[in-house]
């Protein structure tokens, strides 16, 4: 079920279009990935959606229902962690956290009680009565996330989540988003980390200069980009010596030799890998590892956004 | 309910975090005693406390409102915790009737310092209090939007500061206080009229010392148009600047 829908969305400012005319949902209970480079849109996006700036273009849709221009009506349902910390520099880790429930008219026990619970679920219970700003970036940043998900809403949006901080605080949320995933809340994630959003996203769109230039699942993504089958295998010996035999053998292959020895086998095809193995081990070859390349998502993302790029060259050259 | 949870928690936050600091308790109560001293060393002749009254309260009112809301304002926007608010679901009329609301009370307080401390030096006697209370109150809301209104049109605190300087200055010299308003030059006396601190003030000169010259609901009527005026502009101004 859709939560979230966006069509042809789109925001101008002075003249200038950040995000141009793009299309894209978010399933109830899964964590998507608006992945893209820094100035791609991505805040500018969750901006549109949450309320924080006006939509030039397009609408948007909550559980099917038409919220443009009335951000209002949705904003109860949407928990919001921005980029950047925004609490309250001079209230302590429970004040704030009390106050953002009170904002969204949680009764005083249920916020005070939901406050000690977060408090203690983000290892801050020791700094519940330090003011904000003697906080560290991490503990900053963890009672933010605390702080967007303390009334309990149905979709969080997640700007940026471990930019800037160590890869203990980091690892640390990202096992809290998961967590959160797993209790059912709707995950809205930008990042420009890719191995985050490959490890912890179901469906990622890519956004490079205000349009989405894919999305899909991982799998989906990986699969596209990937275009053809490689087998990479270490062998006991000179691949060199029947390299003749090889592609007599398998006219369909292609093959490529590192600079480690590791002998990379190509085909349009998928195939299996026992007569290749025995091919080698028949002519004295023992295989030691025979590994499926796989792209990084990564080097989807190159790969993809590259095309992309080119073909936006392409046409700006054709109009020329 | 839940707006009304949203409502007081934003002011009650407001009134612990900015308005009982001490430097703002002492701010008014300082405030009041200077601007009396002023009086009484500007005048060669001896002067009434009670005749001081309506001009010290107006003027805390207007500096303590004026001064907090601009920079409180401006302050929580530059440090974007303005958006957490934003981002609640709440009315924006509401949200910025709950910012507000602080700096209201916070000018209500003010302008009863000097009376308290009249109290001991003069008699107090035949004074309107219900046109006091309610004059106090009107001048607080209009003073409290008229730095809602700078607040808005300014990103940084400095110019918030003065840009209030601005409005307050030629207020304090064209509202009739220093210099009654016939006295002024015919080319001023527009420019007076046009100023809501007018109406404020002589409203108070009358409940207090009957010496007013504009008719009462007149000038109840001007504190409610420019308040009105001066709240509805903000608001705009929030849509149009703030939500990009």
């Amino acid at each position: 079920m859709k939560i979230i829908e966006a069509e042809k969305l789109e925001k101008t400012y002075n003249g200038f279009t950040a995000v141009k005319g793009v299309n894209f949902h978010i399933n109830r209970g899964e964590i998507f990935g608006f992945l893209g480079p820094n100035g791609a849109g991505k805040t500018t996006t969750i901006n549109m959606l949450t309320g924080l700036a006006r939509i030039t273009g397009g609408r948007v849709k909550l559980l099917g229902e038409d919220y443009t221009g009335n951000p209002r009506k949705a904003q109860a349902m949407m928990g919001i962690v921005p980029d950047e910390s925004n609490l309250y520099e001079e209230l302590n880790g429970w004040e704030n956290l009390s106050f953002c429930g009170a904002l969204y008219g949680m009764e005083r026990n249920w916020r005070e009680e939901k406050a000690h619970q977060l408090l203690d679920q983000f290892g801050l219970e020791d700094a519940a009565k330090k003011p904000f700003k003697a906080y560290s970036k991490g503990m900053k940043r963890k009672l933010t996330i605390a702080a967007g998900i303390i009334h309990e809403p149905e979709i969080l949006f997640l700007d940026e989540p471990t930019t800037g901080i160590d890869v203990a605080f980091a690892r640390q949320i990202r096992n809290l988003i998961l967590d959160l995933h797993q209790k059912g809340t709707t995950i809205f994630l930008t990042t420009h980390y890719i191995e985050e959003a490959e490890r912890l996203c179901e469906r990622i769109a890519f956004i490079v200069d205000g349009e989405i230039v894919r999305e899909g699942t991982v799998a989906e993504l990986m699969k596209e980009a990937q275009g053809e089958n490689i087998v990479n295998f270490m062998l006991g010996g000179d691949f060199k010596e029947v390299k003749t035999e090889f592609t007599a053998t398998f006219p369909g292959f292609e093959y490529r030799i590192g600079k480690d020895g590791v002998v990379s086998v190509h085909s349009p095809e998928s195939f299996t890998l026992m007569p290749l193995v025995q091919f080698f081990e028949d002519r004295g070859f023992p295989v030691y590892e025979a590994k499926i390349a796989r792209l990084s998502l990564e080097e989807v993302f190159v790969k993809v956004t590259g095309l992309e790029l080119k073909k936006m060259q392409n046409r700006k050259e054709a109009r020329v | 309910m839940k707006t009304w949870i949203a409502f007081s928690n934003i002011l009650m936050k407001d009134i612990r975090s900015y308005y009982l600091k001490p430097p703002n308790i002492s701010w008014g109560l300082i405030f009041p005693v200077a601007w009396t001293l002023m009086f009484f060393l500007r005048s060669p002749v001896a002067v009434e406390v009670r005749d001081l009254l309506p001009g010290v309260m107006s003027l805390s009112i207007l500096f303590g409102t004026t001064s907090m809301l601009a920079v409180t304002i401006t302050f929580e926007r530059k440090s974007r915790s303005f958006e957490r608010l934003l981002l609640a679901p709440i009315s924006l009329n509401l949200l910025m009737l709950a910012k507000t609301s602080g700096a209201i009370i916070f000018g209500v307080v003010n302008a009863f310092v000097p009376i308290m401390f009249a109290a001991f030096m003069t008699n107090l006697a035949g004074i309107n209090w219900p046109i006091v209370l309610f004059s106090v109150l009107f001048i607080a809301i209009t003073s409290t939007f008229l730095g809602l209104f700078i607040a808005v049109s300014v990103s940084q605190v400095f110019e918030a500061q003065t840009f209030s300087n601005f409005f307050r200055f030629p207020m304090i010299f064209l509202c009739g206080l220093f210099i009654p308003l016939p006295d002024l030059p015919l080319f001023l006396q527009p420019v007076s009229y046009a100023l809501p601190l007018t109406y404020g003030a002589d409203i108070l000169k009358t409940a207090i010392n009957n010496n007013g010259i504009i008719a009462v609901p007149l000038s109840f009527l001007m504190l409610l148009a420019f308040s009105a005026f001066l709240f509805s502009y903000s608001i705009y101004n929030v849509n149009r600047k703030w939500i990009l």
